[in-house]
């Protein structure tokens, strides 16, 4: 699914978050978002969810107007810098969790979820710890359940919030390369944010640079 | 050469041992020994007293009216505490501060003064009094102005358990449940929910303790009407004045303390069984 912004504005008050944000992005990208602290790319990539409220201008996925949408219609598949996984339910229920919430209409039965469930986790490589619980995970482990978890959903768009950002160096070069081959296999748009300038070249067909609340390079491909 | 290389983070044992002993002391003789008093009071002229106490008509109807209270003024103030605390954990909002203000209110006003406040508002000479009489709504000297003044007294244990519990949560897993697609209620019952049960177990139960043993509010608004509108505390007030009752009651106060021994013993073992649940909940 290609994504295209269009002149996208942002304030806080008297704060200019986000100034007249125009980003094309072609179906199965894989982009960085790069910049440092306060350049405006979390609250872009959070925009593009939903989570954020926009006061100018419009998000397509593909024929889509998203702009008006909710997060919920949105099926943006989100994954945080801290995992936000539900602690008190097992690796499974969060993973399914997407899929359990469903209108009765649209649902899956229980069987099958259960069955895409573990599908996912093994693709993320963790099969087996269905049973576990967040706590009991590693921070690494954590990551991959939340990546699953977002993929559930069979989402339009993958975004990540600097997802790396909370593990230690080998965890996360590890993790680096890893979701690069699961992206190539897997082939979703996908946008991740990043502080991290190696991180961005290494993983991303194309690093976009933000400062300022302003795209400063689009990037060429890698 | 040992003594060197004691812990100087650690009290010497004389220190420790005089703190420890004066807040025993503290907490025996304020505490502890008013509470036995009355077990012991209770019990003085033998069992078959003590059941007879209950046996009279206008005490039966104090417990019931105590547990009628109670049974609708603490699930109202969860629904509320629910509410509010979700309203300041989970939102930015002008006025937030002051809603946090209003909901330590209680605790600071004076309990005689926020009954006389629902007088002021619902009584005969109130400022709806007019408006109730002419509907024949019965506020003051009935069940709802119990409830009220119950309500009103009882409304931060809920809410203050949970607000320092959902701000150390903070947000994140609600965004996911979102993206993830639920909707509001879904989010809330399936995620947030399940977060704060201990917590939320935590106030109901001593917004209860305190919903059964209110005395202040509740007086003014009563009416003290015998066999009617008299809840346990106000019940016990009459007959620890009536010198043939005294025995009575403590043998009715005995409940109300029996009572607070069952709280404290719930909410203790709610924390031994669940303390690491409650820790990791924090977010730790």
């Amino acid at each position: 699914m290609d994504i295209s912004i269009r002149n996208l504005g942002k304030n806080y008050g008297n704060v200019t978050a986000l100034r007249d944000i125009r980003l094309d992005i072609a179906s199965g990208e894989l982009i960085a978002l790069l910049g440092a602290s306060g350049s405006g790319k979390t609250t872009l990539l959070r925009a593009i969810a939903g989570l954020e409220s926009i006061d100018d201008g419009s998000i397509r996925f593909g024929d889509i107007d998203a702009t008006r949408l909710s997060v919920q219609e949105r099926r943006v598949g989100f994954v945080f810098q801290h995992y936000a996984l539900f602690k008190h339910m097992n690796v499974l229920d969060n993973v399914t969790f997407g899929l359990r919430v469903r209108k009765r209409s649209t649902r899956p039965r229980s069987a099958e979820i259960r069955r895409r469930g573990l599908e996912l986790l093994d693709l993320v490589q963790l099969k087996g710890l269905e049973e576990r619980f967040p706590t009991q995970l590693s921070g690494g482990q954590r990551q991959r359940v939340a990546l699953a978890r977002a993929l559930a959903i069979e989402p339009r768009v993958l975004l990540l919030d600097e997802p790396f950002g909370a593990l230690d160096a080998k965890v996360r070069k590890e993790l680096r390369a890893w979701l690069r081959q699961l992206h190539d296999e897997i082939g979703y748009t996908t946008i991740f944010v990043t502080h991290d300038e190696s991180e961005a070249h290494e993983l991303a067909d194309r690093v976009v640079t933000m400062a300022d609340g302003r795209i400063e390079e689009a990037g060429a491909a890698n | 050469m040992a003594n060197r290389y004691r812990n100087s983070l650690v009290e010497p044992a004389p220190v420790r041992w005089l703190l420890i002993g004066v807040t025993l002391l503290f907490l025996g003789v304020f505490l502890l020994l008013p509470l036995i008093i009355v077990f012991v009071q209770a019990l003085s002229h033998g069992a078959d007293v003590f059941f007879g106490a209950f046996a009279d008509s206008d005490t039966k109807a104090a417990i019931r009216l105590t547990l009628l209270t109670a049974a609708i003024a603490v699930p109202l103030n969860t629904v509320f505490g629910v509410a509010a605390a979700w309203a300041i954990a989970k939102f930015e909002f002008r006025g937030k501060t002051f809603l946090s203000a209003l909901i330590d209110l209680p605790f600071s006003v004076s309990p005689v003064i926020a009954g006389m406040l629902f007088v002021l508002l619902f009584g005969a000479q109130g400022w709806f009094g007019a408006w109730l009489s002419a509907h024949d709504i019965k506020i003051v000297f009935a069940l709802p102005g119990i409830v009220l003044a119950t309500v009103f007294v009882t409304f931060p244990f809920v809410a203050r358990e949970l607000i320092p519990l959902m701000q150390a949560q903070g947000t994140e897993e609600e965004q996911a449940a979102l993206t993830l697609g639920a909707g509001g209620w879904r989010m809330f019952w399936h995620v947030t929910m399940p977060n704060i049960r201990w917590g939320l177990l935590y106030g109901v139960l001593l917004c209860n303790a305190r919903a059964m043993g209110e005395f202040g509010a509740v007086s003014v608004l009563s009416g003290h009407i015998r066999g009617l509108t008299n809840t346990m505390p106000l019940q016990i007030e009459l007959l620890y004045n009536d010198p043939g009752a005294y025995s009575a009651a403590f043998a009715v106060a005995s409940l109300l303390a029996l009572l607070g021994f069952v709280t404290l013993a719930l909410k203790n073992f709610l924390e031994w069984r669940h303390g690491d649940e409650l820790a990791a909940l924090r977010g730790k």
